[in-house]
Parts: structure tokens; C-alpha cells; sequence
């Protein structure tokens, strides 16, 4: 076989509490981010990913500690995203135990950020997340602040440079999508995953397994992540590895 | 364990810890690297860049070389520790390595469009009919994050093999020296079985 499809659940965290998480009801804290992403160990997840939303400066400096906490008892890759505006902060990042250091806002500010990462630490932990409206047929934009603020940049256009730059994984959330359960924006991974070399996740919409499966034989993905859909239990990981194998591409179980 | 200041050092730390291993040493201390039962070398990012930090400690070269070579304790290497073994690592200019198993690290060919790099994520780890008389590596999937692979000069030293548009190299063994590509320390349970076993081994 060759590299597995990966399946990725994100949690999102604010101020150290998982505010979007998995409603396991074994659990003492749903609330604890490590406890929860132990719980994504042991199910097989293939990565995992903490994306902090975390508004005050306070809310970050926790953020360490979960990552620092989770890498003791967590033997899986870990991706952490939110608020990281620096080389400094990505180092931190890394240092506490994440693997890759996802960064957004300030690589639509300064794109050279991602050389900055990679250079020094490596293109394997430098994720460029990019967040994209569609604007027109066949035209996505960047959006900041949650995809309230546009940005006039061409999606696919800042997704090449960033990976030019040294990005060694680009992830593709598209705001359109985020939080409808109406699946990814295929259109908008696929034009990204066939610009670049690097690997894509495909990110914002999952409502079903379907939509899983569809990111990787439509969107081009070679990962794809979730919240909803496990947090709230409709299916596990397992699931989501058995559809996939079903349709004929490489994952683990 | 050798501190030279490599991304991956904790995780590595965790991971042998939840082996089972009583003592770690998290040194940059060449004395302390003299007298270690085992070595580990982790390692990630640029070849070039960790070989300069590593080669920047004074004496560690040798204490390793003592250790590994001379006395033959048990060593892993992983990831850029494994590629390190090599005589000469290609990213980003030349790079002179250990030179402890033949051979040279080059960039991973996109032989087609569908092969990504980096190699990222969850991959088999295949025995090959010269993996040795030890048992340290076993079949499995482990995950993988790297650009570049390490092409030994003897296949003879390939213990396991992956397949990412073609093969690539898993780990390499030779007497008391194991390197593997992939990280045991983000590979669950097969990981740590894994260290588990090279705690235990007596090459």
C-alpha cells in the first residue's frame, strides 16, 4: 500500500477548555482538552489537531501547558493552530511537544513567515492554514477573523506562494462551509491540492462519512478533518477509516 | 539521549519513558554519553542544520563514536537521527554525516503527481530479507514526516522498507546500530512496542 489517507479530528480550544469537543460519556471532564485528546489516541486517530480560539493573551499562555500536557500521555502527531503570529510562537509551540505549527492571520500579513518557520525548524512542522470564501464561480478570496474579514487575495494564488515559501502542508478551510455539515468545498480543495505538491487537508463542512471520502477522490486531499461529526459521537474513527477503505483508498485499520 | 536541541526531543522522551525506561538522560554531556548502556538520537527538520548543531557540542562526536563504534551499546536513530547515520546528507548543499552505514540522503522524487512531499502520515513498515537476526523491527504502519531518504550503499543494511511512489528506505541496521525513518514516538502502540523492544535488545 502507500501513505494512508489520514483522518484528523480538531478540537477547538479557548482559555485551556475545549469549547467544541466529543461528548464521550466516559469523560470525567469533557471540558480538558488533554483528556479528550487521549481519547482520540486510543480510538486510532491518525492526527490530531488543537485549534486555539483563545481571546486573550492569558488564554494562549495556557495553550503551552495543554500541548506540553497532552504530548506526555499522547503518542500521535499533533498540529496546533490559533493565534500564532510569530517564529517565537511556533517555536514554543514545538518545543512544548506539538509537531506541526499551523499559522494563518500572520501569513496573510506576511507571507514570508512561512520561510521564517521552515528555514529554521523545518518544512515538515510549517502548516499554512488558509481560510477561503468563494466570491465568485471559480474564485475564492481569503477571510481573516473567522471569515468575517475579507481580504481581496486570491485563495489559490496565497495557498501556492505559501507552499513556495516553504509551507510543508497546506490546510483548506472554507468559511462557506465551516460549521454547515454540507460537506467540504471540493471545488476550492481540488484547485489548491492541483497547484501544489504539497499535502492538503481538506477542512470546514463535514456532515457525513460521504463527505470524507469525497474531499479525497473529488477535493484531491491526502487528509481530512473533522469536528462535529466525532465530538458529537455520530461516528467514530474507526468509521471513518472503514468508508474510506470501502472506496477504494489507503487507511489504517 | 543526545540534547542538541532537536524538535522532537520530549515526545522522544515521553515515548521511552511509556516504554517502560527507568533512566533517561536528556544530555549534552559527552562524559554522560561515555558511560550510556543506550544511545537515542532524535531528530527533525533540515539535515545540515542538525548536523551543525550536533557537531557544535564539543567532544560529542567522539563520545559517540567511543560508545557506539568502540563499545557497541544499542543505538537508534530517528528521523534525521536515522539520516545522520549516513556519509553525506543532500539538503540544502552538502552535508558531511556519521558515516556509520554507508550511503547518501537525497530528496524524494515525485515520480507522479499524486506522490506528495513531504512523505506525511501513516505508511507500512516492510521487513526485508536482511533485517538482521535481531527482532527489533517489526512489520506494522508507522508515521512518517520527512522530504529526504536515506539510499545505503549496501542494501544489506536495509531492515525495512516503505513504499511512497516507489521504495523507500524505513530503517537501517547494522550490529548494534538501528535507524528508523518513521516516528516510533507518534506511532501509538506500534512506536512503543517498538522502544519497548530496543530497551531490551542485546545486539
Amino acid at each position: 500500500m502507500t501513505v494512508r489517507i489520514r483522518v484528523i479530528p480538531c478540537l477547538d480550544v479557548a482559555d485551556g477548555r475545549v469549547v467544541k469537543g466529543v461528548n464521550f460519556v466516559d469523560l470525567k471532564d469533557a471540558g480538558d482538552p488533554v483528556e479528550q485528546a487521549q481519547a482520540y489516541d486510543a480510538a486510532g486517530a491518525d492526527e490530531l489537531c488543537f485549534l486555539d480560539i483563545s481571546a486573550s493573551y492569558e488564554g494562549r499562555g495556557t495553550l503551552l501547558d495543554i500541548v506540553k500536557r497532552t504530548a506526555e500521555v499522547c503518542f500521535m502527531p499533533l498540529t496546533v493552530g490559533g493565534g500564532v503570529g510569530s517564529v517565537e510562537d511556533a517555536r514554543a509551540l514545538l518545543l512544548a511537544g506539538a509537531d506541526k505549527v499551523a499559522v494563518n492571520s500572520a501569513a496573510v500579513k506576511r507571507p514570508e513567515i512561512m520561510a521564517d518557520i521552515a528555514d529554521r525548524m523545518g518544512s515538515q512542522c510549517a502548516v499554512a492554514s488558509v481560510d477561503a470564501r468563494q466570491v465568485e464561480p471559480g474564485r475564492w478570496e481569503i477571510f481573516t477573523h473567522g471569515g468575517r474579514r475579507e481580504t481581496g487575495i486570491d485563495a489559490v494564488e496565497h495557498a501556492v506562494k505559501l507552499a513556495e515559501l516553504g509551507a510543508g502542508e497546506l490546510l483548506v478551510t472554507s468559511m462557506d462551509g465551516d460549521g454547515t455539515q454540507a460537506g467540504y468545498d471540493l471545488e476550492l480543495t481540488r484547485a489548491i491540492a492541483d497547484a501544489v505538491s504539497v499535502p492538503v487537508v481538506a477542512s470546514g463542512g463535514v456532515g457525513n462519512l460521504q463527505h470524507l471520502v469525497e474531499g479525497v477522490t473529488k477535493g484531491h486531499a491526502s487528509a481530512v478533518l473533522a469536528a462535529s461529526i466525532f465530538h458529537f459521537g455520530t461516528h467514530t474513527i474507526a468509521e471513518a477509516h472503514a468508508a474510506l477503505r470501502k472506496a477504494g483508498l489507503p487507511a489504517r485499520g | 539521549m543526545i540534547d542538541y536541541g532537536a524538535g522532537n526531543l520530549h515526545s522522544v522522551y515521553n515515548a521511552l519513558k511509556a516504554a517502560g525506561a527507568q533512566h533517561v538522560a536528556v544530555t549534552a554531556d559527552p562524559k554522560l554519553v561515555r558511560g550510556a548502556k543506550r544511545v537515542v538520537l532524535p531528530g527533525v527538520g533540515a539535515f545540515g542544520a542538525c548536523r551543525k548543531e550536533l557537531w557544535s557540542i564539543p567532544g560529542m562526536i567522539d563520545a559517540l563514536e567511543e560508545s557506539v563504534l568502540q563499545k557497541r551499546v544499542p543505538f537508534l536513530g530517528i528521523c534525521v537521527g536515522m539520516q545522520l547515520l549516513a556519509d553525506r546528507g543532500l539538503e540544502h548543499g552538502s552535508h558531511k554525516g556519521l558515516g556509520w552505514i554507508g550511503g547518501e540522503v537525497h530528496l524524494i522524487e515525485r515520480t507522479d503527481p499524486h506522490i506528495r512531499v513531504p512523505h506525511m502520515g501513516w505508511n507500512d513498515v516492510g521487513l526485508t530479507p536482511h533485517h538482521g537476526d535481531h527482532d527489533l523491527i517489526d512489520e506494522g504502519e508507522a508515521y512518517f514526516l520527512h522530504s529526504y531518504h536515506f539510499v545505503p550503499e549496501d542494501g544489506h543494511d536495509i531492515a525495512a522498507m516503505t513504499d511512497h511512489g516507489g521504495g523507500l528506505v524505513a530503517a537501517v541496521a547494522r550490529d548494534n546500530i538501528v535507524g528508523v525513518q518513521f516516528h516510533p514516538e507518534k506511532s501509538q502502540a506500534y512506536g512503543i512496542d517498538l522502544l519497548r523492544r530496543f530497551l531490551e535488545w542485546r545486539p
